[in-house]
């Protein structure tokens, strides 16, 4: 009955969420963002008037140095926090003044995401992580897509092992394989190989761009790490807060 | 353009969370239930005293009319007027009669003797039960010539057989067979006065029934038809009162031996309660702690879209199981221990007890472990909804300062509320519900806020020169999360606990021996006639005993205060106190149940060394037609009666009114081993009223008290003597009976103490572990983390342990202090053995906890934690 109800009045909030349908071609819409953390009446700047947009189906990284802003960005952007001025448009939903709980709905309808930890949940296995997004979408027949989706990652046989059983390279693939369940319109990667070592490094950043190649998703890599950078269509260079270049690749 | 999307129509199946709640809960149930476990005993508690109750009511219920005997009973203490014996004599359609009073026995073949109740009984009570004896068949006996039951205890006391004789004043009784059990007495009243059965024919023979004996006279009546009987005790209630004859039936026995039960339920069960509660402390605590360590996997389930109420709800339902498995096991644990309960019991209940299964108790504790695990758990619960899910992708994420969440407020109300509602289902009475809670919320938070003081002292006081292993010992305590401070008050409490139990014990039997000391009487000779006293004043003299304290006593009733009779008083009363509705049906009850008592005073000329006047003047001497009479009265006595100096109180003594006038109020030292009275009148008024004298004096050794008690006895078989020391050793036993009852139900608080800080030590392993493999990875030795695990515990327990020894002397201070009068000095010993106990248990349960983190490798430990 509770859960009824309390159910009820969530969609009721749900639905007043507004549409702003500008541009169809623009996934992520990102203008005049900042960001300040107050602390003790001293507030710190984070993100100072960042502006850009991502195409659907772009593939762009963000970079930059420690502190540079790039995880604060990358928050902003799925709709992981807000913003304290500008607006963020995620597939064309105005995100600013949506409640935590509305932006939970937009990022389990659209939002994908990887961990540099991985963040698989320890007391499911791998194939219960990988069926989360799906069955918090409340969707049907899910385990064979589930099992589908660690087939591509070549993890069939691992699909009833605890993440504490799985080795890191192991434990990123079957969090790739959750962040492409739900089918979500964008990706967000936060320094995904940051805890891998070259070699698995490689196998998994592979994976996860013929993964999105056939998905036709938009991908958004945080990494410091320039040769991963280097292999998107475009580069977002933060310091101390504030966009320094925006390059596309030449060929784009 | 495309159409936009139906984007929020998400909602997680109800299902879902229930298969989530079970999914997460997979890889930690074991702790999960150690958390729980904490509750489990408090549960069992509840249970096994709920459980006790519902089958005592029904044993009651069951056996009330064994309990009475007959369908009614009226009784009085003074002789009847021969009118009201002959109606008396026509009520109901079988009738008996009673007469007990206090008495000597001799054995004569073991030539001991000792202070008996004698029943002097005539006809064929009991009309339901039996006077069970051993033979069977002795009790047929009894009506068969002179014959005596005498009870088992004395018996055995005086090594005696059935077929000795006793003496029992100027009459022999061949004793026919043991007396196991009197019609409605239970064990400990058996100890404190040892009933001997005579047949109520040879009464007048004995010549102890004589004027001025303290006799008891009860009618026992069987009605074929007992739905009669109210009507037949309206018709006759204004000739008993009239008389000062009370009655009982069967009904209002129940009532009575229910309550006095009740109280006993009430206090068994709060007890029970208080470890519950320290248990859900304890489940509050570890679940905080377990919450913050799901952290990560609430922010990931928030980042792929999970509602912060849902995330909430996963733990909740979470929390429901294991809270509903720990309330099971409670309450199975409990129904077995119920086996134990009337055992540590057995000798304070009136009836045979049956043990049933009560599915009704079970139902209570299970619902009752549920709510408040839930309720305990809400607080840490409920910030689950607050969990950002940008704790997914930054490692040290700070939440910015919220305000406090109401929703956590409304839990600590209920929290309160239900402690309060909890409180007032046992007491039945609001005011007091109120102090208990407001008493254990002052307790607790006492305890909270000296655990912080010694914290923080110890932490000043700690040298900054001392070794490594201390500091970081210490500063463990310290670790983020830790449950140091509810670690301190859960032991602490439970110390607490155990320290007083045995400080008050040690109080109350101190208060008895220090007035049994070397100069102290340790002999009272009572019921001595006037005409005796002289007569047994040479005989203690002739033993050499001294004469230390002579007094008569005049037993009288108050009639009236201030011109207001009982029943005018009680009314009064009610219009005074209608504001505090518990405090005025007290009220009520005491001011009623002052008129019915027997009063004991004497008379004297002069105050004794115990008496001091604190208000008003001491009159010593009234001429008999000079009025008023000023009399004194013990001040608190005086308070309990609601009168002050120049109150007049007319007195009954027995069948004359006497009018009074209160001249001065004492204070009496009652700790002082002698007669003191409540009521003392002048000399000059009272000489002539039918009454007794009392003799105390002091026996040398246990030779000279038997043959003194023996010539006494030969000479004056009236009269009655106590030995000091018999009523020492009985005291001494119905304390150790109590406190081993007080120390079955407070054993349920300490053990549960013990398994919360196996819970807590438990639930701070993860940290512990990533500790001890930094401190390994920089080169800590074996020895080293032992040392500083070790110093960690030793510095809670001894913290605990001082601020449970503290908090118990102070109340046991209070308690000796205020409530029983008398001085306290605990002894050191014990205070140092219990201290060092505490501390080395809380130190091996410590370091035996965490005997995995401390012996696994350093790398599997790295493993698991990644």
């Amino acid at each position: 009955m509770l859960f009824d109800i309390f159910k009820q009045a969530l969609t009721q909030i749900s639905l007043n969420i507004t549409f702003n349908p500008i541009s169809l071609e623009t996934i992520l819409n990102i203008k005049r963002v900042s960001k300040q953390y107050e602390n003790a009446g001293s507030s710190l700047t984070v993100l100072h008037d960042i502006n850009f947009s991502v195409p659907k189906g772009a593939v762009i990284s963000v970079t930059g140095p420690s502190g540079s802003g790039k995880t604060t960005l990358l928050g902003l952007c799925a709709g992981l926090d807000r913003a304290s001025s500008g607006s963020v448009e995620l597939n064309q939903v105005v995100l600013d003044q949506l409640s935590e709980d509305q932006r939970a709905v937009v990022r389990n309808k659209y939002v994908g995401f990887i961990f540099q930890n991985f963040q698989l949940l320890p007391t499911l296995t791998a194939l219960e992580n990988i069926m989360v997004p799906l069955e918090l979408r409340g969707e049907k027949n899910i385990r064979p897509r589930a099992m589908e989706l660690l087939d591509k990652v070549g993890l069939t046989d691992r699909a009833n092992h605890y993440p504490v059983q799985l080795s890191g390279g192991e434990q990123q693939r079957i969090s790739l394989a959750r962040a492409f369940s739900n089918t979500p319109a964008i990706l967000f990667a936060d320094e995904p190989t940051g805890n891998l070592d070259g070699e698995t490094s490689e196998k998994v950043i592979r994976l996860l761009f013929d993964l999105n190649k056939e998905a036709g998703t938009t991908l958004v890599i945080v990494t410091h790490d320039l040769e991963l950078a280097s292999r998107t269509d475009r580069i977002i260079r933060l310091k101390n807060g504030v966009i320094i270049a925006d390059e596309q690749k030449a060929y784009v | 353009m495309s159409e936009p999307k139906p984007v929020f129509n998400t909602q997680v199946p109800v299902s879902w969370l229930f298969r989530m709640a079970w999914r997460d809960s997979r890889k930690n149930r074991s702790r999960l239930f150690l958390f729980t476990s904490s509750i489990i005993l408090g549960i069992a508690a509840l249970v096994a005293v709920y459980s006790f109750s519902d089958n005592l009511q029904r044993d009651i219920d069951d056996q009330a009319k064994v309990l009475t005997g007959a369908d009614l009973i009226i009784d009085g203490r003074k002789a009847i007027s021969e009118p009201v014996i002959n109606m008396l004599n026509t009520l109901g359609d079988q009738r008996a009669k009673e007469q007990s009073f206090a008495s000597m026995i001799y054995f004569i073949r073991g030539q001991g003797s000792r202070l008996v109740q004698i029943k002097a009984l005539e006809g064929k009570y009991p009309f339901y039960g039996e006077i069970e004896t051993t033979p069977a068949a002795a009790v047929k006996q009894l009506a068969q010539g002179r014959n005596a039951l005498v009870d088992k205890t004395v018996m055995l006391q005086f090594n005696a057989k059935p077929g000795d004789s006793i003496q029992l004043g100027k009459l022999n009784f061949a004793i026919a067979g043991y007396l196991d059990q009197a019609p409605g007495q239970n064990g400990i009243i058996a100890t404190f006065s040892p009933v001997v059965y005579i047949n109520l024919k040879y009464l007048p023979e004995t010549g102890l029934a004589q004027f001025g004996s303290r006799i008891h006279y009860s009618y026992y009546y069987k009605f074929n038809q007992a739905s009669t009987i109210p009507a037949l005790l309206k018709k006759i209630q204004p000739v008993l009162e009239k008389e000062g004859l009370d009655h009982e039936t069967v009904a209002s026995k129940k009532q009575n031996t229910a309550r006095s039960f009740r109280d006993l339920s009430r206090f068994l069960s709060l007890a029970g309660f208080v470890a519950l509660l320290l248990g859900c402390i304890g489940v509050g605590s570890a679940i905080h702690v377990y919450i913050h360590e799901k952290l990560a996997a609430i922010a990931t389930l928030r980042c792929m879209g999970l509602s912060a109420w849902d995330a909430f709800f996963i733990y909740l339902i979470q929390l429901t199981f294991i809270g509903l498995a720990g309330a099971i096991t409670g309450a199975a644990l409990g129904t077995v221990l119920q086996f134990l309960l009337p055992y540590a019991l057995k000798d304070f209940l009136p009836v045979d007890f049956s043990m049933q299964i009560s599915w009704t108790a079970i139902f209570q504790g299970v619902i009752t472990g549920v709510v408040i695990a839930v309720l305990f758990a809400l607080p840490s619960l409920l910030s689950v909804r607050k969990v950002s899910p940008l704790n997914a992708i930054r490692l040290s994420f700070e939440q910015a300062k919220t305000k406090t969440d109401p929703a956590k407020i409304i839990v600590y109300l209920l929290i309160f509320l239900f402690i309060l509602g909890f409180a007032y289902l046992q007491m039945s009475s609001w005011l007091q519900a109120v102090i208990f809670s407001m008493g254990l919320l002052t307790t607790i938070l006492i305890f909270y806020g000296l655990s912080f003081l010694l914290l923080k002292l110890v932490r000043k006081a700690l040298p900054t020169g001392i070794a490594y292993v201390w500091r970081q010992g210490f500063s463990n305590l310290y670790r983020p999360g830790n449950l140091t401070l509810m670690l301190i008050v859960a032991i602490g409490l439970s110390t607490t606990l155990i320290a007083t139990l045995y400080f008050v014990q040690g109080i109350l039997l101190n208060k008895v021996t220090l007035s049994s000391g070397k100069t102290q009487a340790n002999m009272v000779l009572f019921d001595i006639q006037s005409d005796q006293a002289k007569g047994v004043n040479t005989l203690a003299k002739q033993y050499h005993l001294p004469l230390m304290n002579q007094v008569p006593v005049v037993t009288m009733r108050l009639e009236e205060i201030n011109g207001k009779t009982a029943a005018q008083l009680v009314v009064a009363d009610s219009l005074n106190k209608t504001k505090v509705a518990g405090q005025e049906n007290e009220r009520r009850e005491s001011s009623s149940s002052i008129f019915k008592r027997e009063i004991q005073a004497t008379y004297q000329s002069k105050l004794t060394d115990a008496e001091e006047i604190t208000s008003g003047k001491w009159t010593g001497r009234v001429s008999p037609e000079k009025e008023p009479v000023y009399i004194s009265l013990d001040e608190r006595y005086a308070e309990r009666l609601g009168v002050n100096v120049g109150d007049s109180i007319l007195f009954n003594v027995q069948g004359m009114m006497l009018k009074t006038v209160i001249g001065s109020l004492r204070k009496i030292d009652w700790v002082r081993m002698q007669t003191n009275f409540r009521i003392v009148f002048p000399a000059g008024v009272l000489e002539e009223a039918p009454q007794f004298h009392v003799l105390m004096t002091r026996v040398p050794d246990e030779n000279i008290s038997a043959e003194f008690q023996r010539a006494v006895l030969k000479k004056f078989p009236n009269v009655s003597v106590v030995d000091l020391d018999l009523v020492l050793k009985v005291l001494d036993t119905l304390l150790g009976k109590i406190s081993s009852v007080i120390r079955f139900m407070a054993s349920f608080s300490i053990i549960t103490g013990w398994i919360v800080l196996i819970s807590a030590v438990r639930s701070s392993k993860n940290q512990r572990l990533r500790e001890i493999v930094l401190l390994r990875t920089i080169g800590a030795r074996e020895k080293q983390i032992l040392a500083i695990t070790a110093i960690e515990y030793l510095f809670l327990g001894l913290m605990a342990a001082a601020a449970g020894m503290v908090i118990a002397l102070a109340g046991s201070w209070a308690l000796a202090v205020y409530s029983f009068e008398t001085s306290f000095s605990p002894q050191l010993l014990p205070v140092l053995l219990l201290f060092t106990l505490v501390t080395l248990i809380v130190v091996i349960t410590g370091m035996l906890s965490s005997r995995g983190v401390l012996r696994s490798p350093p790398l599997e430990v790295l493993r698991k934690d990644s």
